[in-house]
């Protein structure tokens, strides 16, 4: 049962773009066609969940034994930047086909600042889904971790739909572009407000 | 006007880090719940980015090309570090207000962006003065994002209320957000974007 309240919640009441805002950056840049959203979001979801496991077992047997935990934020970017790294040599060599599609978004991610963001807060912060306020064991975190990718394809694929639709449309000289994107997120976050009270 | 004065200046309008390069998209939406808070942020990536800018510059070239950018991230992390730590110490309420954000200065892409298009090829002092200017910049839009979101959202000013009442909530979460900075940037490009 807890599992799927994570779940529910990393996805659609804390969704991780629209209620969190992180990971806007490749949110806007790379939602202009579907099509890039689609392998965006795939590269996203890979490295989060990744990631997330990797910093978790670090930051337990490295940091918290050795009290080192203020170099949190130096370890986590090295870990994740070396991750990205290997990942991208790894599916050259074993499965071309999937390091094509991947290929141009691999290392945009190491500065999405999601990757980061979700393996800080898995380690910093308590969450509370139904019961009382605690720290994520691993499994939680794997699946709030992955839970939280999905969310944001969710969000990217919904909005380069939007978009999409959009760039047919005439609109002011000065809204043209980012403004009108910014304005159009604005407007799916409110739909995604409608969510939150689902899962306290 | 001379050199630095117009680095400075041009970090602030012609280059101006949120409305003109997009840049450091997610401390800018999520700290800007009111103009304090917005402020605070500005001036906590300020920091950062005079800094690592110095820094950057101060051992460019002796750092090989082909790990420039592991090298330049590590060094942002470092002083991302400490002023993790001088904040927890000395100003642990805005500390805890701008949370995960702090850290998170380590992925914000001004920061990496101005070391690698600035700081790497120009000296100390121009770097210096590079980082301030991008950074007053990013702090003045912050700042003005946090204020327009304050008064529409809870009817105050940098907790000055003057407007009775609740305010308009959605200002001050997630959609106010996007909307604001939305239509602040149309005003900044019908306005004072030189073609």
């Amino acid at each position: 049962m807890e599992y799927f309240l994570i779940i529910i919640s990393a996805i659609f009441v804390n969704n991780i773009v629209l209620a969190q805002f992180l990971g806007i950056c490749p949110f806007l840049g790379v939602s202009n066609r579907l099509s890039t959203a689609t392998g965006m979001s795939g590269a996203v979801c890979f490295v989060i969940t990744l990631a997330t496991l990797v910093t978790y077992l670090v930051n337990k047997y490295l940091l918290v034994p050795f009290g080192i935990e203020f170099l949190q934020t130096i370890a986590f970017i090295l870990v994740i930047a070396a991750l990205v790294q290997m990942v991208e040599i790894v599916l050259k060599k074993t499965s071309p086909s999937l390091y094509s599609a991947l290929g141009i978004f691999l290392p945009l991610i190491t500065t999405n600042c999601a990757v980061l963001g979700v393996a800080l807060s898995v380690v910093t912060k308590q969450f509370t889904f139904g019961g009382e306020a605690h720290f994520l064991n691993l499994g939680e975190s794997l699946v709030y971790a992955f839970a939280t990718s999905l969310g944001y394809g969710l969000a990217m694929v919904i909005f380069a739909g939007i978009r999409e639709h959009l760039a047919m449309n005439e609109v002011p000289r000065a809204f043209k572009g980012v403004p009108i994107a910014l304005v159009t997120v604005g407007i799916l976050a409110m739909a995604f407000m409608g969510f939150s009270g689902m899962v306290k | 006007m001379s050199s630095k004065g117009r680095l400075i200046l041009d970090g602030f309008v012609r280059n101006n880090p949120t409305f003109v390069l997009l840049l450091g998209m997610c401390p800018t939406l999520a700290t800007t719940t009111s103009a304090i808070n917005g402020l605070s942020m500005g001036l906590a990536t300020l920091f950062v980015l005079v800094l690592s800018n110095m820094a950057i510059s101060a051992i460019a070239s002796v750092v090989p090309d082909k790990v420039h950018i592991p090298v330049y991230i590590v060094v942002i992390a470092t002083f991302v570090t400490l002023l993790q730590l001088l904040m927890q110490a000395y100003t642990p309420a805005v500390y805890e207000t701008l949370g995960l954000f702090i850290p998170l200065i380590v992925v914000n892409c001004i920061v990496l962006g101005r070391a690698e298009a600035f700081a790497s090829r120009n000296g100390i002092v121009a770097s210096a003065a590079d980082g301030l200017g991008v950074g007053l910049g990013f702090t003045l839009a912050l700042t003005v994002l946090g204020a327009v979101r304050e008064i529409l959202g809870s009817g105050s000013i940098f907790g000055w209320k003057f407007i009775p009442g609740d305010g308009m909530l959605a200002f001050v979460m997630a959609p106010g957000a996007f909307i604001c900075l939305g239509y602040l940037m149309v005003l900044f490009n019908k306005y004072l974007k030189k073609e």
